[in-house]
């Protein structure tokens, strides 16, 4: 047996709770994602609609028509906020469940890794997308292009 | 770390299933928002690459894995709502039950609105 005695609180002192983290990180993010939700539920039910549901619906998708939405700021600010909060609740979603499943520590951190790189890849892709976009490339077939290229 | 003994079930009934939906509905609509971002990101490489890969989203088979996909989105929209009221609402614990019955609800009619439009839409040719 070890030398010295274990730590222990006089008898009969009330129960004190023992801070075992430092910041509040996991009340924050339990937050966000309701806040993220609330907001989402607006973002992707008009997504849907105006490229799924309205008009010809997913058989009008094309480079015209992504074109046509992304000249307006509107739109590139809509799929912008959408890119980034689906991106942040998703990752923090999928985070919670590999910390519940993923038990050894080592396994944990791998599929943590790939999580973040994942994250980092799309959004940082995503979002040059929508700023460097070119609707109207000179060096293409015009009957590929909206309207709006040529007039 | 401390491990949980396997195969047992947390409670089971509605509480425990509407929560398995929402994990595996929101890993599923994760992991398509990962592909999605790519094949956007085709408008940067070609208008004919682009058009290209969406053509193979209007095909009848995908096409159903769309209506999937809606059906994904909807249940773990409507169900966080109901999380979201069961955390901030005070009665919301003692009807997570009867919410649960009007998010399946409201899921149903709005599938029951999304399948004809979508079904005309990949096999009516509009
Ligand atoms: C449509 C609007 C959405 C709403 C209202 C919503 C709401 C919620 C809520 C309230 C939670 C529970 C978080 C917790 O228990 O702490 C959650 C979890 C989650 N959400 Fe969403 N969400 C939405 C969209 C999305 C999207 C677009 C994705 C994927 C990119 C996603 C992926 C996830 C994941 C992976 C979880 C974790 C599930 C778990 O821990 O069991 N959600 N969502």
């Amino acid at each position: 047996m070890a030398a010295t005695s274990p730590d222990l609180a006089a008898p009969r002192s009330p129960y004190a709770r023992k801070k075992v983290t430092r910041t509040n990180y996991e009340l924050y993010s339990w937050m966000f994602m309701r806040a993220s939700g609330v907001v989402l539920i607006v973002l992707i039910f008009a997504h849907l609609w105006v490229n799924l549901v309205a008009g010809e619906g997913v058989n009008a998708i094309n480079f015209g028509f992504v074109a046509g939405k992304w000249a307006s700021p509107f739109w590139q600010v809509w799929d912008l906020l959408m890119l980034w909060l689906a991106m942040f609740h998703g990752t923090n979603g999928v985070r919670t469940i590999i910390n519940d499943y993923a038990e050894r520590d080592g396994t944990r951190l791998v599929l943590k890794l790939f999580l973040y790189l994942a994250f980092t890849v799309v959004v940082v892709l995503g979002t040059l997308v929508i700023f460097t976009f070119d609707p109207c490339p000179t060096d293409a077939p015009a009957d590929l292009l909206a309207s709006f290229c040529t007039a | 770390m401390p491990s949980a003994p396997a195969g047992t079930l947390y409670r089971g009934r509605e509480g425990m299933w509407s929560w398995v939906a929402h994990r595996v509905t929101g890993v599923l609509i994760f992991f398509f928002l990962l592909v999605h971002v790519l094949d956007t990101a085709l408008v940067r490489v070609s208008p004919e690459a682009y058009n290209a890969v969406i053509g193979t989203y209007q095909t009848p088979i995908m096409g159903l894995g769309e209506i999937g996909l809606v059906a994904a989105i909807v249940f773990h929209a409507f169900n966080g709502v109901r999380i979201i009221l069961v955390d901030f609402w005070s009665k919301g614990p003692r009807y997570q039950r009867t919410m649960l019955w009007v998010v399946v609800g409201l899921f149903v009619v709005t599938m029951a609105g999304f399948l004809p439009r979508q079904l005309m839409h990949i096999f009516g040719g509009n």
